[in-house]
């Protein structure tokens, strides 16, 4: 940042060259004022439009009554004040707990997806980190989940995931003989670790890479003086590649929370529009019930709390993870 | 400086050989994640050449019959080629439209010292959290009243889903790019500037050329984010705007399901993006080792 101030110096002794130099130095340094505005324009714009102001919107229609009849002019709705979400939060009644169930199972399945995601992107990025015969092939092919759009593969786990004519039974049932009768695994209980699976499969080459290219960033000395000092590769990864990985995690684990919490596409496509119980993922569930019931108030009412939910979390989590960093830092 | 210590120059070896325990650990668990990267992708393939009896019946994992028909009966059971043409220009004009506006944001936050940037950067990455879901409703009332007021059809318009797209890769992309210009020597731009350069020449001359690999990898990631969106896509598209997102979903949901047909059309929707992003994913590493991890 230092070196900017450095420019408009400079400038007006280029400028000086040229006749009526003054003047348009005066006016250069305004401009030079406005540019980084007007180079942000277009990008905030667009942030307005389609992210800040709807937001605005989303919490403003979480206090009113916004039903079918009010669509084409949500405006006219009348306020309803915290009704909303008291409705949503009432956890005796079946809107609350249904919501809660499945705030629950979306906790749950975030926990799981993400430590899973870490644990293999980690241990590929380890492994691969030294040389040797099929390396490259290995990390091309690593990353064949990610660059894979989400529906072609999620629909090609729903054919596997089919009761009489997939894959996942055929071994289970037929080859290794566990179960009485194919199980059924995209309704019911099942579905939870189908559900995961698929997330995992799907997740964890993103882990890998972030982890890929936090690697490249550790001297190569730290290694060649722990090897001087009889450190085996065990020890190097313990003491030299996990600590030196944890500002990469830092970041790593909370993107991954925040792409699985709020994960629509996978059960969305994995099952269609109505989710299994034990799969209910929470924006999965905000879908459903406003486009179901065409009442965008409480859906909306909904959506803000996640969204609290998820500052908060966020907040706590960054609180956390740099202070602890600081301490051990000094 | 020696040769090793830049970037990519050889892997961290220890002179000692690894020991057993090791090479069997890494033997094991890189097999192990194959195996499972590979699963789907194998039964992607094999199924799409099988006649639809036998995707109907139990599961084979060697086909005992080849056929090439599921290939050409894609395109005549639900109007892929349209589907096809659609995410193309969506994706493609959300891609070009978002690199070129992330560059301009990166670059204003790379070498300008202004009030707010710092609100300007915290809020553009925390839209990143979001839920998507808390913005949908919203934006489907804003696009429909939008249309009602000025005739623009924005909703279920390909022009509304490349404005939604485009914003969705976009914190991202001026967060990485950032991190790369601020990796480029302000001497190169000074220099241009020298040579009698505006800024905004400097930047296309100088930075844009100088952070190729980084702006590759912003344009890989948004091309992807569009190309695989379905949420945006199942509510504001219709049946001629529709994307190979939802219009993958028209084999499923018939009563008869052409499992065949579904494999099939997947490989086909999946090859030019996974070509694409393969040939291209060094940037992606490099992109993220200069910009987003520090």
């Amino acid at each position: 940042m230092t070196q900017t101030a450095v420019t408009p110096a400079r400038e007006p002794a280029v400028r000086k060259a040229t006749p009526g130099g003054a003047r348009t130095a005066r006016r250069s340094g305004r401009r030079r004022l406005a540019l980084p505005y007007l180079l942000l324009l277009p990008a905030l714009l667009l942030e307005l439009l389609v992210h800040l102001v709807p937001m605005l919107m989303g919490i403003v229609m979480s206090f009113k009554e916004l039903t079918q009849f009010y669509i084409r002019d949500w405006a006219a709705a009348p306020w309803s004040g915290l009704d909303n979400f008291s409705v949503s939060l009432d956890f005796d009644a079946a809107v609350g707990q249904s919501l809660l169930k499945s705030f629950l199972t979306t906790c749950q399945f975030t926990v799981l997806s993400v430590g899973l995601c870490w644990l293999l992107g980690t241990a590929a990025a380890v492994l691969l980190q030294e040389n040797f015969r099929g390396r490259g092939v290995l990390r091309t092919l690593f990353l064949v989940p990610y660059a894979l759009p989400v529906y072609a593969a999620v629909i090609t786990w729903a054919f596997m995931f089919q009761r009489d004519n997939g894959l996942i039974n055929h071994v289970l049932h037929d080859q290794l003989g566990i179960g009485d009768s194919p199980a059924f695994w995209l309704i019911g209980d099942n579905s939870f670790w189908a559900l995961l699976a698929v997330s995992v499969w799907k997740g964890w080459p993103f882990a890998f890479l972030t982890v890929m290219a936090g690697l490249q960033n550790i001297p190569r000395e730290m290694y060649e003086a722990a090897a001087l000092d009889g450190a085996g590769v065990w020890k190097q990864i313990r003491h030299i590649t996990l600590p030196s990985l944890r500002s990469v995690n830092q970041v790593l684990v909370l993107v991954l929370f925040l792409w699985t919490f709020n994960d629509f596409n996978t059960p969305f496509v994995l099952f269609g529009e109505a989710a299994p119980e034990a799969a209910d993922l929470i924006s999965l569930h905000i879908y459903q019930s406003s486009f179901q019931t065409w009442n965008f108030g409480t859906g909306s009412a909904m959506s803000v709390l996640l969204l609290l939910f998820l500052l908060l979390v966020t907040g706590v989590y960054l609180l956390l993870t740099t202070r602890g960093r600081k301490t051990s830092d000094v | 400086m020696s040769d090793a210590a830049h970037g990519r120059a050889p892997r961290p070896r220890s002179p000692m050989a690894p020991p057993r325990s090791f090479l069997w650990t890494r033997r094991i668990v890189l097999a192990l994640l194959t195996g499972f990267v590979l699963l789907p992708v194998y039964v992607m393939v094999s199924s799409s050449l099988k006649p639809l009896e036998d995707v109907s019946g139990k599961f084979e994992w060697i086909p005992s019959t080849f056929t090439l028909r599921p290939y050409a009966d894609i395109w005549e059971t639900v109007p892929l080629a349209d589907y096809f043409v659609n995410s193309i220009v969506v994706a493609g004009a959300a891609t070009v439209l978002s690199v070129a506006v992330a560059v301009f944001a990166a670059y204003a936050v790379s070498r300008y010292a202004f009030r707010g940037k710092r609100v300007f950067t915290v809020t553009v990455l925390s839209t990143q959290m979001f839920p998507g879901i808390l913005f949908l409703l919203p934006l489907f009332l804003i696009y429909v009243n939008i249309g009602n007021a000025t005739g623009l059809a924005l909703f279920g318009s390909r022009e509304g889903l490349i404005l939604t797209y485009l914003t969705f890769s976009l914190p991202f992309s001026i967060w990485m790019l950032t991190g790369y210009f601020d990796s480029i020597p302000r001497e190169l731009d000074e220099a241009a500037k020298v040579d009698g350069c505006g800024p905004v020449k400097a930047l296309f001359r100088v930075i844009v050329p100088a952070a190729r690999p980084g702006i590759v990898a912003v344009a890989i990631y948004a091309f992807m984010t569009a190309w695989g969106e379905v949420l945006f896509a199942s509510v504001m598209t219709n049946d001629t705007t529709r994307t190979l997102a939802v219009g993958l979903q028209g084999y499923a949901t018939q009563n008869d399901v052409y499992w065949n047909q579904v494999m099939a059309a997947s490989l086909v929707v999946s090859v030019p993006v996974v070509a694409g992003f393969l040939l291209l994913q060094r940037y992606l590493v490099a992109g993220l080792t200069a910009g987003a991890v520090k």
